[in-house]
């Protein structure tokens, strides 16, 4: 299974990592459209910074998933792929997932109607590439094989 | 808007940047990637905006816009044309107004000829094959140190001794350019790239930081007028040593690094105190006669036990050619030379801008006054200073030089734009700079692999240029002036420069 890797060593805290993801999750794929005139999705990895330290953070899809645990209805699930993402549809936006989660990637969007509830990294499923690795200029985002 | 201009300190800005609001979707990564505080978000105007006074032209944030939204333009002032006065009425406000003499880095970007563009290149036709370099070998190895006079062979091989001597892949290295005035990450990358090329990397008078001690083999160490980081085990690491005696960007000045990029660690590598300024002295104390210098270069020769050449740097000056006569009979084993074009981290712009020779006539002028005086053999000539491609190269090479060192170019390589705002420890592309998250901006696996793939392709065009001269390897092109024709030259320029004009 491949993964993100972060690499702090190399983040230039431009954030273009989120602006990916905002666009790779946008109804238009457009970065302009998606930014300009659509009700713009949470990008799903969020970019820390601590001068000197910056560095991206999303879903480490692990093995032994708490947040998977935590769901009340399975709507936090693993799919055919392996990683771990949420069922939109049943949500029901009780954050046990987030009060789980020991990174603390998961996010809330509670526009319910356009966005479903729990909102976390879904590895980009209609990308080879994932949309932040492709679009991180300092390669401190690279997908690799665990 | 953050400031108010005043008409107190008002020079018209050198750079304008536009932004298309459209395009703009306030990322803020040019806010972010802006380190000359020169771009800001207003939160109540939801606007990005430019203070295009502090704008160095730099392109960071041009290249990092998702969106191409920006474009930086150069600002020409609108005062009346005055060709006399085009571009001194600025700088002269500027001394007016702060009270002090611009520093600059980067090389003289005045308009003096170029030589390496009044010269063309032979090839091969009819009467003599051309070689294609894909189907046949090419040879671009070279060595670096004094040759002997003759050579002694018998059936068990060489008998003469041979002082020792630098091996080169490649007769492209890379010149001193030291830890302080780049960043670690820049050193990494140039030694990653001289390792896995076969050339060397020149550690500058910085000194060696400890980690780059494992890039043993491909390093140039130097001693200057400051000795900041010399030791034993410095000289150690070296695979030659370099002495410089000057710069060609600042002739007659010493080094200074400001205190501003004296880190830690920097201070740790040079064995000075943290913050304080590096200053190195214009001469060394202990040379200032040819004599003086045959006593350090034989000093260092004795305390690396004659195992390593030492080379002499000096700048392109007025009597070059006797410098460089007086240099080769002192021991030195390699001259570098340094014309006026060579790139610096911080210097006067007055020196900068007006001292100096052309590297292609010192080269020119050198090699022949060495050939002159039957010494050619004593020295390996480098050629350093504004080379800017690989036909530069080739033309040094032919004009006399065994070798050339790229430090600019090498820079642009991983990044650099030539804002030349070295000297403010500021570089917002994370190359000479010691902020630790600036200097985050040079990734040492991307910028080992650009500096790699710049002196692959370099050594492959300088084989087809070779293949079509029909020449096949660097050896025969060395002062092969004969390969050089001058065009848009006259006949003195002609005469120094030792070559025929096209059509002769
Ligand atoms: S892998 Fe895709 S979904 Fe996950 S953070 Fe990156 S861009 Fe967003
Ligand atoms: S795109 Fe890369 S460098 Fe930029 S903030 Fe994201 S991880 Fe850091
Ligand atoms: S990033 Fe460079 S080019 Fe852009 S505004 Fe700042 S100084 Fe000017
Ligand atoms: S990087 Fe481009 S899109 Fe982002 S804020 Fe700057 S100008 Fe706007």
């Amino acid at each position: 299974m491949k993964i993100v890797k972060i690499r702090e060593d190399n983040c230039i805290f431009c954030h273009l990592c989120e602006v990916a993801c905002i666009v790779e999750h946008s109804q238009s794929k457009d970065i302009i459209k998606a930014f300009k005139r659509e009700e713009k999705p949470i990008a799903r990895c969020s970019v820390e910074f601590n001068y000197p330290v910056s560095l991206s953070v999303m879903c480490r899809h692990c093995d032994d998933a708490p947040c998977v645990e935590a769901c009340q209805n399975g709507s936090m699930h693993r799919d055919d792929r392996g990683y771990v993402v949420v069922d939109a549809d049943t949500c029901v936006g009780c954050w046990m997932c987030i009060m789980a989660c020991p990174y603390g990637v998961i996010k809330r969007d509670t526009r319910r109607e356009s966005w479903g509830l729990s909102t976390k990294c879904d590895f980009c499923p209609d990308r080879e590439i994932p949309a932040c690795v492709e679009a991180c200029p300092n390669e401190a985002l690279t997908l690799e094989e665990i | 808007m953050k400031w108010m201009k005043n008409l107190k300190s008002y020079v018209p800005p050198s750079f304008v940047v536009e932004r298309d609001d459209y395009r703009c979707i306030r990322c803020k990564a040019c806010v972010e990637q802006c380190s000359f505080d020169a771009t800001f978000y207003d939160d109540e105007e939801d606007r990005v905006w430019t203070w295009n006074a502090n704008c160095v032209g730099c392109n960071r944030c041009a290249a990092i816009c998702p969106t191409d939204a920006i474009t930086v333009k150069r600002a020409e002032p609108s005062y009346r044309y005055n060709h006399n006065w085009n571009g001194h009425v600025d700088s002269l406000k500027k001394r007016a107004i702060y009270g002090g003499t611009p520093v600059v880095s980067m090389g003289n970007d005045k308009p003096y000829p170029i030589y390496w563009d009044n010269m063309l290149l032979n090839a091969s036709q009819v009467t003599n094959p051309s070689i294609d370099p894909l189907r046949e070998p090419m040879e671009l190895k070279t060595f670096l140190g004094r040759k002997p006079d003759s050579i002694h062979v018998d059936d068990s091989g060489l008998k003469t001794r041979l002082t020792p001597q630098l091996e080169l892949d490649i007769p492209i290295m890379f010149a001193a350019m030291s830890y302080g005035a780049l960043s670690y990450n820049v050193i990494e990358s140039l030694g990653r790239a001289a390792k896995e090329m076969g050339t060397y990397y020149n550690s500058g008078e910085g000194g060696l930081n400890k980690d780059h001690y494992k890039f043993k083999g491909n390093i140039i160490v130097q001693v200057a007028s400051g000795r900041f980081g010399v030791h034993k085990d410095y000289l150690d690491v070296g695979s030659a040593i370099e002495i410089k005696i000057g710069q060609g960007a600042k002739p007659g000045i010493g080094g200074h690094l400001p205190g501003e990029k004296v880190s830690e660690t920097i201070s740790e590598t040079r064995m000075m105190p943290k913050g304080s300024d590096a200053i190195s002295p214009a001469p060394h104390h202990d040379v200032y006669s040819i004599e003086d210098l045959r006593q350090l270069i034989y000093a260092l020769k004795e305390s690396t036990e004659y195992k390593k050449p030492v080379a002499v740097k000096i700048a392109c000056v007025h009597n070059v050619a006797a410098i460089a006569s007086g240099i080769a009979r002192a021991g030195a084993d390699i001259i570098v030379l340094d014309g006026f074009k060579g790139g610096t981290g911080a210097s006067p712009q007055v020196i900068r801008d007006n001292i100096g020779l052309p590297l292609e006539v010192s080269l020119a002028v050198v090699d022949e006054r060495l050939r002159q005086e039957g010494i050619r053999q004593y020295v390996s000539l480098v050629a350093s200073g504004g080379i800017r491609n690989s036909m530069d190269v080739v033309k040094a090479i032919a004009l006399g030089a065994d070798a050339v060192y790229i430090g600019t170019a090498a820079l642009i390589a991983i990044g650099c734009t030539m804002c030349q705002q070295c000297h403010t420890g500021k570089c917002a592309w994370g190359i000479s700079t010691q902020d630790p998250h600036l200097s985050k901006r040079v990734n040492p696996d991307m910028a080992s692999k650009r500096l790699i793939n710049l002196l692959e392709v370099w050594a492959l065009e300088i084989k087809e240029t070779m293949g079509a001269m029909g020449i096949n390897s660097i050896e025969s092109l060395k002062g092969n002036r004969l390969n050089l024709r001058g065009v848009g030259l006259n006949d003195k320029e002609l005469e120094i420069l030792g070559i025929l004009p096209a059509g002769e």
